[in-house]
């Protein structure tokens, strides 16, 4: 049985500054969200709360699998994986970096081998396994980013501005490998950005943000 | 002039004839300073890194300790390691004062505070970035941790080899509590300081230049460890 998320009236504040005002949601089919919004509206923040990287102040965050709630450990937490636009990478190569999911799962041997090459090749960076992993550029390191995420086929998958920083050929890349990710199913994704037009293009569902509310789903 | 030429013949011919009793000396220098380092490393690399990534009571204390610590005078070290050791010390019923041990009880506090600073200073300005990816990646907190400690590695490893050069070169707290006995506890530094004062310049130079010789390496080392941590094409990103 596949993960589902719901998000209760959740609020956070930042120095006294409220950045998310009662917010609720539910992920319950294995589609494409999009969370579109102006930047600061508090897009990241809620994202970084549904996957587990913050608590909210008020409010509650529950998955469940089945009819029931699932606790919030180690377990839960490999289930889900966020990619943050900034992806935070290893000094190491390029393999490495999408093998590490696997290895601190214990997965060793030609299943990692064999995992790591088609994330690899799913993002376009196969010719780039054996390279640095720091020489890439903003856009090869978001594909990194995605490659390191869905080589543990994640059951809920959050991008946080995946295109953000990245030019257009990148963008377009990015944008198909989400669309391949939607066309083979099982996995909810959740994606936020603050271009409409890319929300259209690539979600089932849209959701528009404001002022740290969720104003229209 | 000519007596200093004279000297540095004969230092380059002790250098090249292999004598024993420079080898003995540079070979006890390598094994109490490696064997200090050793233990200062690993007493250094987990408190830095406890000190980095936990939180713990009086953690800015102990950062600004470590920090202190780093400009130790030698000589109060050796002063404070003889006390302990001497006959009528804490520690004396051990009967460590004047041997090897001694000396590398002493050049171990002098090295640990060199690595635990510069280990914590790497492990610090490990991007923020790399912890949250570890984590979002389903990592445990231990694995966060060595995760972030792999990053630093470059970093750490600068900060042993710093360590390696300032104990190296030690001369104060291991004349101290090592007394300078021929054979057992006289090292380069020693060595150096001893044939100087007895004007005996060949043996003195000869040591000189090596020691020289592993400052340059070190030196190398570091700079080969520091340009190795930065890939060429990251610098412009």
């Amino acid at each position: 049985m596949g993960l589902r998320l719901d998000v209760l009236n959740i609020s956070k504040s930042y120095d006294g500054k409220p950045v998310l005002r009662d917010c609720s949601l539910s992920f319950d089919k294995a589609d494409v969200y999009a969370l579109m919004g102006q930047n600061g509206t508090g897009k990241s923040t809620f994202l970084r709360i549904c996957a587990l990287l913050e608590n909210p102040d008020n409010g509650e965050v529950n998955y469940f699998s089945g009819s029931g709630i699932i606790s919030k450990d180690i377990e839960l937490r490999r289930r889900i994986t966020l990619v943050l636009p900034k992806i935070g990478i290893f000094n190491t190569t390029v393999f490495q970096n999408a093998a590490y999911g696997l290895k601190i799962r214990g997965i060793k041997g030609n299943e990692m081998e064999n995992r790591v090459e088609k994330a690899l090749d799913f993002v376009g960076l196969i010719h780039k396994k054996d390279q640095n992993a720091l020489t890439l550029s903003s856009g090869e390191a978001q594909r990194l980013g995605i490659a390191r995420a869905i080589v543990i086929e994640p059951e809920i998958l959050f991008l946080d501005e995946p295109t953000a920083s990245v030019d257009e050929e990148n963008t377009r890349i990015i944008e198909n490998i989400i669309l391949s990710m939607k066309e083979e199913g099982g996995s909810i994704i959740i994606i936020t950005t603050h271009d409409r037009s890319q929300a259209e293009r690539l979600a089932d569902t849209l959701l528009i943000m404001r002022g740290g509310t969720i104003i229209r789903s | 002039m000519y007596s200093i030429i004279e000297a540095f013949k004969k230092a380059f011919a002790l250098i090249f004839s292999l004598d024993s009793e420079l080898l003995g000396i540079i070979f006890l220098s390598l094994k109490v300073s490696g064997t200090a380092l050793l233990i200062a490393s690993f007493i250094g690399i987990p408190l830095s890194a406890m000190l980095g990534l936990k939180k713990i009571p009086a953690r800015g204390l102990l950062i600004s300790l470590m920090n202190t610590f780093m400009g130790l005078p030698p000589v109060v070290v050796g002063l404070f390691v003889y006390i302990m050791l001497s006959r009528s010390g804490p520690l004396g019923f051990m009967g460590l004062l004047y041997t090897p041990s001694a000396m590398i009880i002493a050049q171990t506090i002098l090295a640990l505070p060199i690595v635990a600073s510069l280990c914590h200073s790497a492990i610090i300005e490990v991007d923020r970035n790399i912890s949250l990816a570890s984590q979002t990646l389903g990592a445990t907190p231990f694995q966060t941790s060595i995760t972030i400690i792999k990053e630093a590695r470059y970093g750490i490893m600068s900060g042993i080899i710093a360590a390696l050069g300032r104990v190296m070169a030690e001369v104060g707290a291991i004349l101290i509590v090592g007394g300078n006995i021929a054979g057992y506890t006289r090292v380069m530094t020693t060595t150096i300081a001893l044939e100087t004062d007895k004007g005996n310049f060949e043996l003195a130079i000869a040591l000189g230049i090596i020691l020289l010789t592993i400052s340059l390496v070190i030196n190398a080392l570091l700079h080969l460890v520091q340009k190795k941590g930065i890939p060429q094409a990251a610098i412009w990103d």
